[in-house]
């Protein structure tokens, strides 16, 4: 069956509402994605028929409920393509999970003089706590160059792999750019010095095909809510030797296996980095949002967002005084752009008039804008259910706020 | 299209392409540098206040968007030749301009063309591109030495 999305819009009952007044027209799904029906459902669902707490009850329902994040926990590591489902952390969100790791596996092995090695294209998410954890070990945050165009520069990269490398931590998309990280020559380059590699892959899971172990990724991020499954939930995939060598994160019960005043054992992993009640409906939501995407085909959506990633890119370079912002020969469906004249914050709410729902700001990656020498950037990002009309509409909106300031 | 052009006013857009005092003042005495961490917009605003408190200068630095700008550049005329107690005055006439309920027939007594800014608040998130550079004045006047936030 072929990919429709004209179809799988009616998947999706938010898209049939307005926005100011207009047809909604969703270009934000790089900062949160709209939710299909089966995972609304999903969630109402389980709280509706099968829920109660996991891991303790001895009656049906809880067994129920146990069995449905047990499902969620094997259904995330084949979607990532993990060797076993215990290799699947569930968290809040991708921020959290790199958190986690910083936190735990960033502690215990990174120290005085040490160096963690970033790119300028990060998501401050992927900047900040390895920040924090060098200035607390007095180690070095390194940082790789990027191209004009957006793309990492591999060769200087490499020289920045150093014998005091502990940890390479990169997005497998970028965010704000949508350039498509090249992860397996990263990977390659830093396991030939011994050197793990996290990749943040929160705008990656939604756009294409991942296989953990096909890369050779140490750690694997993402946010189940850009997945378009729920809020509040979040991924994070380590090799199981990894995380069985890593302390807690935080504590309480569930991670424990015994407790006394005087002393506590842990559990292994998953469970020791999972403490109190977990966000059971989430996890059939996220369930059902692996599902849902399976279902259309990843590499269906891909081919989707590519063309319309083409399109989108004419349509707008078409437009005099707009300037792309990220221009990778390799990337996904992110349009960001500045306007002669215009700041994007205006920009955003003009759209916003005519029923486009853009982001305008930083997009939490201040560095980078730093990089272009622009304050901010409107971004146009695309989903499963957009579609060329979506972009045909946003450039008559662009050339509206042109013809607003001119 | 009537809220947008409630919002985007000739005169605003004229602001913004043409910012008025957007200068350091050569005599200020009182500074004070703003900033808005959702947007990353920034503005410095400079006041000549002189012995009478009677603000005899006033100007500003700073890039942001068409409604932070042109809000700095008429918050500028506004206050000029103004004692410091009126600026501070016309701060609160302004911020209740731009925060009231979107429905309510806005108060635009005493505010004066700055009542082209009553548009702002069919859009709560642009109040703070609209009170950037007052936030920021305030600190100036108060002298107290910190970046005023609009968080």
């Amino acid at each position: 069956m072929s990919f429709d999305p004209y179809s799988v819009r009616g998947d999706f009952p938010i898209l049939r509402r307005t926005n100011r007044g207009k047809p909604l027209v969703y270009l934000d799904t790089a900062a949160s994605a709209q939710k299909p029906q089966v995972v609304i459902d999903a969630i109402s669902d389980t709280y509706a028929s099968h829920y109660a707490n996991i891991h303790r009850g001895v009656y049906e329902l809880s067994e129920e409920a146990t069995r449905i994040h047990d499902q969620a926990r094997a259904a995330v590591g084949q979607f990532l393509g993990a060797a076993e489902s215990r290799e699947i952390v569930f968290t809040r969100n991708a921020t959290e999970s790199i958190n986690l790791v910083a936190a735990t596996f960033g502690r215990s092995q990174v120290g005085a003089g040490d160096e963690i090695l970033i790119t300028n294209l990060e998501h401050h998410a992927n900047i900040v706590p390895w920040q924090m954890l060098c200035r607390e070990k007095d180690a070095q945050l390194r940082v790789a160059p990027i191209n004009d165009a957006g793309e990492l520069d591999l060769e200087v990269f490499e020289t920045l792999l150093t014998e005091r490398t502990r940890l390479v931590a990169v997005s497998h998309v970028s965010n704000a750019l949508g350039s498509i990280n090249p992860v397996r020559e990263i990977i390659a380059l830093a396991h030939e010095r011994g050197v793990p590699v996290l990749l943040d892959g929160a705008q990656a899971v939604p756009r294409f095909v991942v296989d953990v172990q096909e890369l050779g990724a140490d750690f694997y991020v993402f946010s189940g809510h850009k997945l378009y499954g729920p809020t509040g939930m979040g991924v994070l995939y380590g090799r199981y030797e990894l995380l069985e060598a890593m302390p807690p994160f935080m504590t309480g019960g569930d991670m424990i296996e015994t407790v006394s005043f005087e002393k506590t054992t842990f559990q292994p992993p998953p469970l020791r980095f999972e403490a109190g009640t977990p966000d059971i409906a989430g996890a059939a939501g996220l369930h059902a949002a692996i599902d849902y995407v399976q279902g259309l085909g990843l590499d269906a959506i891909e081919r989707h967002e590519e063309e319309l990633t083409l399109y989108g890119t004419k349509r707008l370079e078409e437009i005099p005084g707009l300037r792309l912002i990220g221009t990778a020969a390799s990337k996904t469906g992110v349009l960001s752009f500045v306007v002669d004249g215009v700041h994007p914050h205006d920009l955003g709410t003009i759209l916003d008039t005519e029923g486009v729902a853009i982001r305008a700001g930083h997009h939490c990656a201040q560095p980078l804008m730093e990089r272009f020498d622009v304050p901010a950037t409107a971004r146009a990002s695309l989903g499963l259910y957009n579609v060329r009309e979506d972009l045909d509409r946003l450039a008559e909106a662009v050339r509206e706020a042109i013809r607003i300031f001119s | 299209m009537s809220e947008l052009r409630e919002l985007y006013q000739t005169t605003i857009l004229d602001h913004n392409k043409k910012p008025r005092n957007f200068h350091v003042p050569a005599a200020a005495n009182r500074e004070a540098d703003g900033y808005n961490p959702l947007c990353g917009d920034k503005v410095r605003v400079m006041v000549a206040v002189g012995d009478d408190d009677v603000v005899t200068d006033v100007g500003f630095q700073g890039s942001g968007c068409a409604i932070s700008t042109a809000s700095a550049s008429m918050m500028t005329e506004a206050i000029k030749g103004k004692p410091v107690s009126s600026a501070m005055a016309l701060f609160d006439s302004f911020h209740d301009l731009v925060t009231g309920p979107p429905l309510d027939e806005p108060d635009t007594d005493g505010v004066g063309k700055l009542a082209v800014f009553s548009g702002v608040r069919e859009f709560p998130m642009r109040v703070k591109c609209a009170t950037l550079a007052w936030h920021t004045l305030k600190s100036a006047l108060e002298q107290s030495g910190e970046t005023a936030r609009t968080e």
